[in-house]
C-alpha cells in the first residue's frame, strides 16, 4: 500500500487534470501523448528531462532531510539562489589554486551560503519558537531581491545587454557534459551520489537516527538525552547546503551565470518531490525525474498544441495534494458510520 | 532625512496610500486569524489570494458587475478553503504541507486558466475598477473604494462575532480545547471546516481588492508574498482583530514610507533594499512577538474524535 500510494496519486492527478486539458479544447489523449513524447520520446527529450531533474534531486533531498526532522524548510528556492551567487563569486576569485581545488571551493561556498540562509530560521525556531515556515518563505523574497541587487551592482556582467545577469563562471570550472549534443552534465552524477550519501547518513549513522527521532517525537528524543536543538540546527545546515549546492550545480552545469529567472520554482517543486518520495532519499531521485518529465514534456507539448505550459505546475501541485490524501488512505482504513 | 520623513507622514496622500496598501492585508489577516482561532493554520492564503484576484477580475472582464466579481472571488476562496479544510480537518493531514499544496495549486491553476481564457493577449486586458467614494465626505475615506470601507467594517464585525456570539465562542473553543468543545455538544469537525471556509472567503476578497480596486488588471506575480505577510501579521496581532487592523496599518505605513523615501532619496541605496523592508519587518515582528505569543492552544493539532 505504501508503495502504491504515489502511483495512485499520480494516476488520479492525471485524470483530474485531463478535465483542464479538455477545457483548453484539445483531445486529452493526444495532449498527454505529446507530453510523454516531449519528456521521454527521444534521446534528446530524455536528456532534457535528466538535465532538469538534476537540481530537482538536490532541492528534493534538501526538503526531505529537513521534513524528516519536522523542520519545515520552505526556503530552498532562496537557498538555491544564494548558493548559485556564492558559486559564481568564488569562481571568479583569482586564487593560485588548481582547477579541482577551485571547483571544490566553489561547491563549498555554495553549500555554506545555502546553509547560512537556513541557519537564521533554524535558530529562531529553536531559540524563540518562531515558526520556520513563515520565516523561510519570507526569506525567499529577501534572497531574490538580494540577488537582484548584486546583479545590478557588483556582480553585473558588463557585457550583458538588457536583462540583468551575473558575470560567468570561468570555462574550466564548468561541469563537463555527459553526452554529445545534449545538456546533461556531470552534476547529475553528483546529485545521485548525494542521494545515496543522504540515504546512508539517514539510515546508518547516529545523526540520521537522531534526525528521525526528533522528527517523530521531539519530547521523547529529549528524554532519551538527545540534544534536540543541536539536531535541528545540524539538520538545517545539511538541508540548506543541499539546496545551495543545487544552485551551484545548475550554474556550473547549465547556465554558466546567474539570472533572476534561473530557477522556475525548483525550491518549491522540491517540496512536492520530497512528499511524493515519502521523504526517502532514493525515491527522491525517481520523483525528481517524474516532475522534471512533466515540466519538460509540458514545455514541448505547449509548443505543439494549444495547452498552456502552466498545466505542468497544476499537475505537480495536484500530485502533491493527491499524494497527501493517498498516504492517509494507505495508512488508515476509512470507516463510514 | 528626518525632515523628509516628517513631511511625508504629515501629508494626506500618504495616509490615503496607507489605507489602500492596508486593505488586502486586513482581509487576509482577518482570514488567517479566523482560521487560526479555530485551530487551523492556513498557508493556502497566498494561492487563495491569487485565485480571488484572478476569478474576481475574470468575472468583471466578462461583463459581470464589480460586486458580483467580489462575490465570485469570495466563492473561489471558499472553494480552495474547503479543499484545505477537508485535507487538514477531515483527514487530519499536516497543516503546513496541505496549505503549501493549496497555494501551489491555486497559483498554478490561476495562471493556467488565465492563459486558456486569454490565449492571444500580450498586454494584460483592463477593467473599470471600483471608484473612490467621493460622496462620503469623510477625509481619507472618501479617497478610498468601497472595498476598503468593507475591510474596515469587517474588523469590529469579526471581533463582535468572535467574542460576543455563541458561534464565536464555538470557534474559540475548538481552537483552544476541542475535547472540551466536543463535551459541550459542539461538532468540532463541522465548526473547524466552516471556519476555514469562511476565513478563506475573506482571503479571496483580499485578492480581489488587488484586481478590482488597487489595479485594473491581473498580473501573475501580483500577490507577491502578501499572503505570507498576513500570516506573520496574525502573530504580531496576538490573534485579535483590532490589533490585526493596527498591525496592517503599521505595516502599510512602513511600506508607503519606503516607496516615498525611495523616490525622495534619489537612489542613494539600491531600490531592492527598500523592497526587502516589508519582508524583513514581518520577520522582525514575528521574532518580537513570538516570546509572548498566546497561540490558540490547539493550533496545528488535528482533532480526532475519541482520541486522547
Amino acid at each position: 500500500m505504501q508503495i502504491a500510494a504515489p502511483f495512485a496519486a499520480v494516476a488520479f492527478t492525471l485524470v483530474v487534470c485531463s478535465l483542464l486539458v479538455a477545457w483548453a479544447g484539445v483531445p486529452v489523449g493526444g495532449a498527454y501523448w505529446k507530453l510523454l513524447e516531449g519528456a521521454a520520446g527521444s534521446g534528446f527529450a530524455l536528456s532534457e528531462t535528466l538535465t532538469r531533474a538534476t537540481p530537482l534531486i538536490l532541492t528534493g533531498l534538501a526538503v526531505a532531510v529537513a521534513f524528516r526532522a519536522k523542520l519545515y524548510n520552505i526556503g530552498a528556492e532562496g537557498q538555491l539562489y544564494v548558493g548559485a551567487l556564492a558559486a559564481v563569486a568564488v569562481s571568479n576569485l583569482s586564487l593560485p589554486l588548481p582547477p579541482f581545488a577551485m571547483f571544490a571551493l566553489m561547491m563549498l561556498a555554495a553549500m555554506a551560503a545555502g546553509a547560512l540562509l537556513l541557519l537564521g530560521p533554524a535558530l529562531l525556531k529553536t531559540r524563540f519558537h518562531v515558526d520556520e515556515v513563515v520565516t523561510t518563505l519570507l526569506l525567499n523574497f529577501i534572497a531574490l531581491l538580494f540577488v537582484s541587487m548584486l546583479l545590478d551592482g557588483p556582480m553585473k556582467d558588463p557585457g550583458a545587454l538588457g536583462w540583468p545577469q551575473s558575470v560567468a563562471i570561468p570555462p574550466e570550472l564548468e561541469l563537463p557534459r555527459l553526452a554529445e549534443r545534449s545538456r546533461v552534465h556531470s552534476g547529475l552524477i553528483i546529485a545521485l551520489v548525494l542521494a545515496a550519501l543522504v540515504w546512508i547518513v539517514g539510515r546508518f549513522t547516529a545523526f540520521g537516527f537522531e534526525m528521525r527521532a526528533v522528527g517523530a517525537n521531539a519530547r521523547a528524543a529529549a528524554f532519551a538525552g538527545m540534544p534536540v536543538r543541536a539536531v535541528v540546527v545540524k539538520t538545517a545546515l545539511l538541508s540548506g547546503a543541499l539546496a545551495g549546492l543545487a544552485g551551484c550545480i545548475e550554474v556550473a552545469g547549465r547556465a554558466g551565470y546567474v539570472t533572476l529567472d534561473m530557477s522556475p520554482g525548483y525550491g518549491y517543486s522540491g517540496i512536492v518531490i520530497a512528499m511524493l518520495a515519502q521523504l526517502n532519499p532514493i525515491a527522491v531521485v525517481a520523483a525528481a525525474v517524474f516532475v522534471a518529465g512533466i515540466l519538460v514534456g509540458a514545455d514541448s507539448m505547449s509548443r505543439a498544441i494549444a495547452v498552456p505550459t502552466y498545466i505542468a505546475d497544476v499537475i505537480v501541485a495536484a500530485s502533491l495534494i493527491s499524494m497527501l490524501v493517498a498516504t492517509t488512505f494507505a495508512r488508515y482504513r476509512v470507516r463510514w458510520r | 532625512m528626518g525632515a523628509d520623513i516628517l513631511d511625508i507622514v504629515a501629508s494626506v496622500p500618504f495616509w490615503v496610500a496607507v489605507l489602500r496598501i492596508a486593505t488586502p492585508l486586513v482581509f487576509g489577516t482577518l482570514g488567517v486569524l479566523l482560521c487560526e482561532r479555530a485551530g487551523v493554520l492556513n498557508l493556502g492564503i497566498e494561492g487563495i489570494m491569487v485565485m480571488g484576484a484572478f476569478t474576481g477580475w475574470l468575472a468583471v472582464y466578462q461583463g459581470a458587475g464589480l460586486w458580483t466579481g467580489v462575490v465570485i472571488a469570495a466563492l473561489a476562496g471558499a472553494g480552495l478553503g474547503l479543499m484545505h479544510a477537508i485535507l487538514t480537518v477531515a483527514l487530519s493531514l499536516s497543516q503546513h504541507v496541505s496549505g503549501l499544496g493549496v497555494t501551489l495549486f491555486g497559483t498554478s491553476l490561476a495562471s493556467y486558466a488565465y492563459r486558456v481564457t486569454l490565449p492571444q493577449v500580450t498586454t494584460p486586458p483592463t477593467i473599470e475598477p471600483f471608484k473612490p467614494m467621493a460622496w462620503l465626505g469623510i477625509p481619507l475615506l472618501d479617497a478610498q473604494t468601497p472595498l476598503t470601507l468593507l475591510a474596515l467594517v469587517s474588523v469590529p464585525a469579526l471581533a463582535y462575532l468572535l467574542n460576543r456570539t455563541p458561534a464565536g465562542l464555538a470557534v474559540r473553543m475548538v481552537g483552544e480545547n476541542p475535547g472540551a468543545a466536543e463535551g459541550q455538544g459542539i461538532d468540532v469537525i463541522a465548526v473547524r471546516m466552516t471556519t476555514v471556509v469562511a476565513g478563506s472567503a475573506l482571503m479571496g476578497v483580499g485578492g480581489a481588492f488587488l484586481t478590482l480596486s488597487a489595479f485594473n488588471a491581473f498580473f501573475f506575480n501580483m500577490v507577491n508574498g502578501r499572503g505570507w505577510i498576513c500570516v506573520a501579521l496574525v502573530v504580531f496581532a496576538s490573534w485579535r482583530p483590532g490589533k490585526a487592523l493596527g498591525g496592517a496599518i503599521l505595516f502599510a505605513a512602513f511600506d508607503a514610507l519606503q516607496l516615498r523615501l525611495q523616490q525622495a532619496s534619489g537612489a542613494k541605496l539600491p531600490y531592492q533594499i527598500y523592497l526587502m523592508l516589508p519582508y524583513a519587518l514581518s520577520i522582525l515582528a514575528l521574532v518580537i512577538m513570538a516570546r509572548r505569543a498566546a497561540y490558540p492552544q490547539a493550533l496545528m493539532k488535528p482533532y480526532r474524535k475519541g482520541e486522547r
